[in-house]
């Protein structure tokens, strides 16, 4: 079953055209990749699943919901991290999870908001405020904070920006290990080997068009390239 | 360009934006207006007032009195017959004079007898506001001079009277036609009563409007600086109760500013009432239970509307610099009302000044106490309506807001946009 069914998806602003009209499915439990160079519509894309901007023209459906009409639905069962989101500063870490988890089922409140603090894995720290926070801190604050909801998908751009290695492998694998659990991933990153050590399956977007799409192994194959990266200059150049 | 040439640019550069711009040309307009305004009052203050009389004793000190009224101001009804008090009132009215006054019979006789002779004023009280008060100012000064001419005369020719009664040698009864009532005041005393309405509770309304108001801009200017905004846009949460979320929060914390503030101004004011206490509530000038709610739900849209502009304001700010520059149209819908309620009646401004005033929402409650004392419900319940139609609109705006790309966006303009562009 298809988690998302974007068709000929175009967003415009104004006048100028950020995507034009892209289509790709993800299926559950995959982690999709969208790759490419700066200002190719990656974080557009990811914006309009996350039912943050409307879309021109086009269709994406989540889970069968239409993403025009049903936008409050969607937010039920997904969870976006922005790539430079922050936290509120004046909150400690414990109080921004359970402040977010306050808007899902009461019933599970205590369990997210333990899960929050597990994936953070901040130790005593969780309980100081957002502010005193490193920027490796904050960000696995809020990957803990999109983790915690269990969502049947989550969107996450460019989910190891500002983390050292150690904390961006954690992170990883952690995204590994929730998709395992039958969350579909949508992901957006520069780093290449993080996309190829990732991602089921990517997409490699330049100037608002799909350009290429499959396997990290069969694009590899297809390009005769040693990894990725190398596939990434190939295509885009 | 030498090194410090290149500083000097780049620092003109960073200070010179809209935030710093705006203010300083706004400023530079109410100091204007200001002057205008005060050159306004010289002119008021030059001008011959306009008197009618009767002279009812026609006699030498009466007369002495009436001859100066009549060349130093325009006399618009006099007599020597009492019968014709409501005539004379009539065209006062008619010619907006101030005062109709009457010297009592007996007046040069009394005098002659040491007892001070008896003038009855009426007066015609346009508004309470400082600015309305000056005529009234004006008209004093002119029976002063009167009376100083009478004086003058007794010392000259009668030195048989009293020192004292030559000093002063008439006694007033002043009785006040104001927004229907007649009240046994001159029109500065009951100026003077309606002090608080006129000063102390626009300065508290403007306080709170502008501090709700900040609180909710920044607090929308925060959400986008710490990018936080996007995050919460993508939760399972409707967007009215975002949007109703931080209004709540943000009158909460502006009423709570409020009774601070209230606390300490009253103080304040306190510190200022040496004069003898007049109570306000002998000439009938209270306000019913009934009356507080009515101003009570008259703030509290207010304060609604003030939070929800405040907020669509903020939707366009882009970080808590920004917020500053478009706080700033709040500042000025709060003062313009404040200092038209603390120097003119609203009664007395002109169709479009008036038009102005009641357009703005944050004028209601300043004016609201001082309409309910004279039982004006009507300027009171329609600023209600117009208050809960502007709140309204402006919460629908805002949710239509929250719901488009605007949020976060911002402005449209190409130039932005391919910057937005680029950045992605």
């Amino acid at each position: 079953m298809a988690v998302i069914e974007v068709r000929n998806l175009v967003k415009n602003y104004g006048t100028i055209e950020a995507v034009k009209g892209i289509s790709f499915n993800v299926s559950a439990g995959e982690i999709f990749g969208l790759i490419g160079p700066n200002g190719a519509g990656k974080t557009t894309t990811l914006r309009v699943i996350s039912t943050l901007l409307t879309i021109t023209s086009g269709s994406v459906k989540i889970m069968d919901y239409d993403l025009s009409k049903k936008p409050g639905e969607i937010r039920k069962i997904i969870s976006y991290l922005p790539e430079d989101a922050g936290a509120y500063k004046n909150l400690s870490g414990k109080a921004y999870l359970e402040f977010i988890a306050n808007f899902f089922e009461q019933g599970k409140k205590q369990q997210m908001v333990s899960k929050g603090i597990e994936i953070s894995d901040l130790d005593e720290r969780i309980n100081d405020k957002v502010d005193t926070y490193s920027k490796g801190m904050k960000r696995r604050l809020l990957v803990g904070r999109a983790l915690m909801t269990e969502p049947k998908l989550a969107i996450l751009d460019e989910p190891t920006a500002g983390l050292d290695v150690n904390n961006a492998q954690e992170i990883r694998r952690l995204v590994k290990d929730i998709a395992k659990k039958g969350t579909t991933i949508l992901l957006s990153s520069h780093n290449m080997l993080e996309v190829e050590f990732l991602c089921d399956r990517i997409a490699l977007i330049s100037d608002g068009i799909i350009i290429e799409e499959g396997t990290p192994k069969n694009l590899m194959e297809k390009y005769n390239a040693k990894n990725i990266e190398e596939v990434f200059t190939k295509v885009v150049k | 360009m030498s090194s410090f040439g290149n500083i000097v640019k780049k620092e003109i550069k960073e200070l010179l934006t809209p935030a710093t711009i705006i203010p300083i040309f706004v400023i530079a307009i109410i100091f204007g207006s200001i002057g205008t305004s005060m050159e306004g009052i010289q002119e008021e203050f030059e001008e011959i007032p306009t008197v009618g009389y009767i002279n009812e004793d026609n006699s030498s000190f009466s007369n002495i009195f009436t001859s100066y009224l009549e060349n130093n101001s325009e006399v618009v009804f006099n007599s020597t017959d009492i019968n014709e008090k409501e005539e004379g009132l009539e065209q006062v009215k008619e010619k907006e004079g101030n005062v109709l006054i009457i010297i009592k019979q007996n007046f040069s006789e009394n005098i002659l007898k040491d007892i001070p002779g008896k003038i009855d004023l009426y007066w015609i009280m346009k508004g309470a506001g400082i600015f309305d008060t000056i005529s009234s100012e004006v008209v004093e000064k002119l029976i002063s001079a009167g009376t100083r001419e009478i004086s003058k005369n007794i010392i000259e020719t009668n030195t048989t009277v009293n020192a004292t009664i030559a000093l002063n040698p008439t006694s007033r009864i002043d009785t006040t036609f104001f927004k229907d009532r007649e009240i046994g005041l001159s029109p500065g005393t009951i100026a003077g009563m309606l002090a608080s309405q006129s000063t102390f509770i626009p300065i508290i309304i403007m306080m709170l409007i502008i501090f709700s108001g900040q609180m909710i801009i920044s607090s929308m200017a925060l959400e986008k600086e710490n990018k936080t905004l996007e995050t919460l846009l993508t939760l399972p949460v409707k967007r009215t109760s975002i949007v109703a979320g931080k209004i709540t929060a943000s009158a909460i914390i502006g009423l709570l500013f409020a009774v601070v503030y209230m606390s300490g101004m009253s103080v304040y004011f306190q510190g200022f009432q040496f004069s003898e206490q007049i109570n306000i509530a002998q000439y009938g000038l209270t306000l019913t239970s009934g009356e507080f709610i009515l101003i009570g739900i008259s703030l509290f849209l207010t304060l609604i509307c003030a939070l929800a502009l405040s907020m669509l304001l903020g939707t366009f700010a882009k970080n808590y610099k920004s917020a500053q520059t478009l706080h700033f149209p709040i500042v000025m819908f709060a003062m313009i009302p404040m200092f038209a309620t603390m120097f003119v009646d609203f009664d007395t401004l002109p169709l479009a000044l008036k038009s102005i005033i009641f357009a703005i929402p944050f004028s209601h409650p300043m004016m609201a106490p001082r309409a309910l004392l004279f039982n004006d419900y009507t300027l009171v319940i329609s600023g209600i309506i117009y208050t809960s139609i502007f709140a309204i609109v402006t919460i629908s705006i805002i949710v239509w807001v929250f719901k488009t790309d605007r949020l976060l966006t911002g402005s449209v303009r190409k130039k932005r946009l391919l910057k937005f562009k680029r950045q992605r």
